[in-house]
């Protein structure tokens, strides 16, 4: 489903090129479980931010779904990454002041569902994570774990083939973390394919493949699988 | 996303920043405020003094002895000739014009009034009964001057409002007689209170056959014509006319000056218009100055929500969707603003015509579309820049702060 060949990636800072990605070369299928694990700056985060389209590869080409859409433009873009595509992050960006309901219908808002589609949607959403009663609380009036479990809710809420969470319990203790990774393996039986950064082997290990990084390239992969 | 989900997210992230949003709303507020005040004023004085104007009568015209220009020096000078003066005949003359409907001679003069032991100065005015009509003056009492013979010069005065209450009180006046100068005249009618009007208080008149006038000043001349053109399409032909009949009864020579009050009206209506515009211009500096503030404000929470944007844009927001976001934001500050400025500036109206009942104050409607018009324009425009910034923001470098 993600096809990646010979992806690179370079910065220019001040009037140095640095290289953040080098001569990627992966494929990642629906259902696939991968964690990236690498020291910092060795460019997990990259990597990450290329497969969900925020970023652009300087060279190589980027497929998802058979289709190239490094050539896409800004709007064709989003539109890929509203429709396929689930962000779960470290410091979990919920906007402040909206309410976890109203959080998790964002995707949908933006995309332009009708509000009743969206109101079930989001009531589905809000039982699954256990978070009916939370519904009206804004962020701030909530734990990190429910922040998290509110913004795992809200990048499912598109159904996205790919979902990728950046160190997504760097915030939290490890209890609830626990927690999180739970869920967020769940949605490995709907055959989504989640990708996770993070700096915790024992995280890291929970998945079929794992990916070390160092320098911006791939240096080995390791996994259950393989 | 929706036009209704677009409104209710910029309602939600104006409402997130409330205070912001409230001051904000104020400066819009108070620059289209003023502008409608502003102009309010302005439309009252023009207005005011219109009304002022058309009081004196309808449709016009008015003769004055002399000629104001400057000449050479002229064969009357040499002869020691002071300018001709307007006489009686020459006034019956002007009836001879048919744009003219009806005239009023002027002489004018002050004089004791007495009645009894009360006496007073009082500005005598001559004219005929014709007055009443072209001068729109109304009797409380009694009747106006007789029509009739120019010439007859009967001793009958009709009196001002406060002048009949000074010398009568409660008491009868018609009928009654009062002593001007040398002469007794009796109180044939007291005009209605109308207060003052461009200078002349007519409460304080006292109104006497135009001959009796020229008995008790001993003087022949007239002080004004009054003339009424029958139309207002025919105000300039009885301008044109009496100037003619002037000029012939008068040996040729343009002795006399001819004004129409349409045409000094007119100018003060231009240079009360014109001062309007130019006072609603002051005051939508002040609305370029809220637009300003509103590009600032929004500059600074582009950077302020500088993650949220990079969330949006992570969720699958295109460019042209968070521009429209912050658009939305400006448009519905810059409405708000209007509407609350509106309201505003119509209390600031209705307070000032309840202070100064006289000032007819009311804001012109071009007024209020060019200050909601400018409130609006200037909040777009202003935030033009804000909404393309956010929109092109880096989502990496903004979700990381």
């Amino acid at each position: 489903m993600i096809e990646l060949q010979n992806v690179g990636r370079t910065f220019i800072v001040g009037d140095q090129e640095v290289s953040a990605l080098r001569d990627i070369n992966l494929n990642i299928a629906a259902g696939d479980y991968v964690s990236i694990m690498g020291p910092s700056g060795s460019g997990k985060s990259t990597l990450l931010n290329m497969i969900g389209l925020l970023d652009r590869p300087s060279t190589g080409v980027y497929k998802l779904d058979g289709g190239d859409v490094t050539a896409l433009d800004d709007a064709q873009q989003a539109k890929v990454r509203s429709e396929k595509v689930g962000f779960v992050f470290q410091s979990f960006h919920l906007v402040p002041r909206l309410t976890s309901a109203m959080n998790i219908e964002l995707p949908l808002i933006l995309a332009g569902f009708a509000p009743a589609e969206r109101k079930a949607r989001v009531a589905e959403l809000l039982e699954n994570y256990g978070l009916t009663e939370r519904a009206d609380h804004r962020p701030d009036q909530l734990s990190g774990g429910q922040r998290q479990r509110v913004a795992i809710a809200r990048a499912t809420s598109m159904h996205p083939a790919v979902l990728l969470a950046d160190e997504p319990t760097g915030n939290l203790d490890q209890t609830t973390g626990k927690e999180v990774i739970n869920l967020l393996e769940q949605l490995l039986e709907q055959k989504v394919a989640l990708i996770m950064v993070t700096h915790d082997p024992m995280i890291g290990e929970r998945a079929q493949r794992q990916l070390h990084m160092v320098d911006g390239r791939i240096i080995s992969e390791t996994g259950k699988g393989s | 996303m929706k036009l209704i989900d677009v409104a209710q997210f910029a309602t939600d992230s104006l409402r997130g920043s409330l205070t912001r949003t409230l001051l904000m709303i104020l400066a819009m507020s108070i620059g289209v405020a003023s502008v409608v005040v502003l102009t309010g004023l302005g439309e009252g004085a023009r207005r005011y003094v219109v009304g002022q104007f058309s009081s004196l009568g309808t449709n016009l015209v008015i003769v004055l002895p002399g000629r104001t220009e400057t000449s050479g020096i002229g064969a009357g000078m040499m002869s020691g000739q002071i300018p001709r003066e307007l006489s009686l005949d020459d006034a019956q003359a002007l009836l001879r014009s048919r744009a003219i409907a009806r005239i009023a001679p002027l002489s004018i003069g002050s004089s004791q009034i007495s009645q009894g032991a009360l006496n007073r100065e009082a500005i005598v005015l001559g004219s005929t009964s014709e007055l009443l009509t072209v001068r729109h003056m109304s009797l409380s009492e009694g009747q106006f001057l007789p029509a009739g013979d120019i010439h007859a010069g009967e001793s009958v005065c009709v009196l001002g409002n406060k002048i009949r209450h000074e010398l009568f009180g409660q008491g009868k006046a018609i009928g009654e007689r009062v002593r001007l100068g040398d002469r007794r005249f009796r109180v044939i009618g007291v005009l209605a209170s109308q207060g003052e009007s461009m200078g002349m208080n007519t409460d304080e008149l006292v109104i006497i056959p135009v001959t009796s006038a020229h008995l008790l000043f001993n003087t022949s001349g007239l002080f004004r014509i009054l003339i009424e053109a029958k139309s207002r399409e025919s105000i300039e032909s009885a301008k044109r006319d009496a100037e003619d009949i002037l000029l012939r009864r008068h040996d040729d020579e343009r002795d006399v000056t001819v004004i129409t009050q349409d045409a000094v009206l007119a100018t003060f209506d231009r240079i009360l218009s014109t001062l309007t515009m130019a006072v609603a211009g002051i005051a939508s500096i002040s609305l370029a100055v809220a637009g300003i503030l509103i590009m600032n404000v929004m500059l600074i929470a582009v950077s302020q929500r500088i993650k949220e944007i990079g969330l949006l844009k992570a969720l699958g927001a295109p460019a042209s969707q968070i521009r429209n976001l912050f658009f939305a934001e400006a448009i519905l500050l810059s409405s708000i603003g209007s509407v609350v400025g509106l309201v505003l500036g119509e209390v600031g109206v209705l307070t000032i015509a309840r202070i100064y009942p006289t000032l007819p104050v009311a804001a012109p409607w071009w007024a209020i579309f060019a200050a909601v018009g400018t409130s609006l324009g200037t909040g777009v425009l202003f935030s033009v820049w804000p909404a393309r910034r956010a929109a092109r923001l880096d989502p990496v470098m903004a979700l990381a702060g």
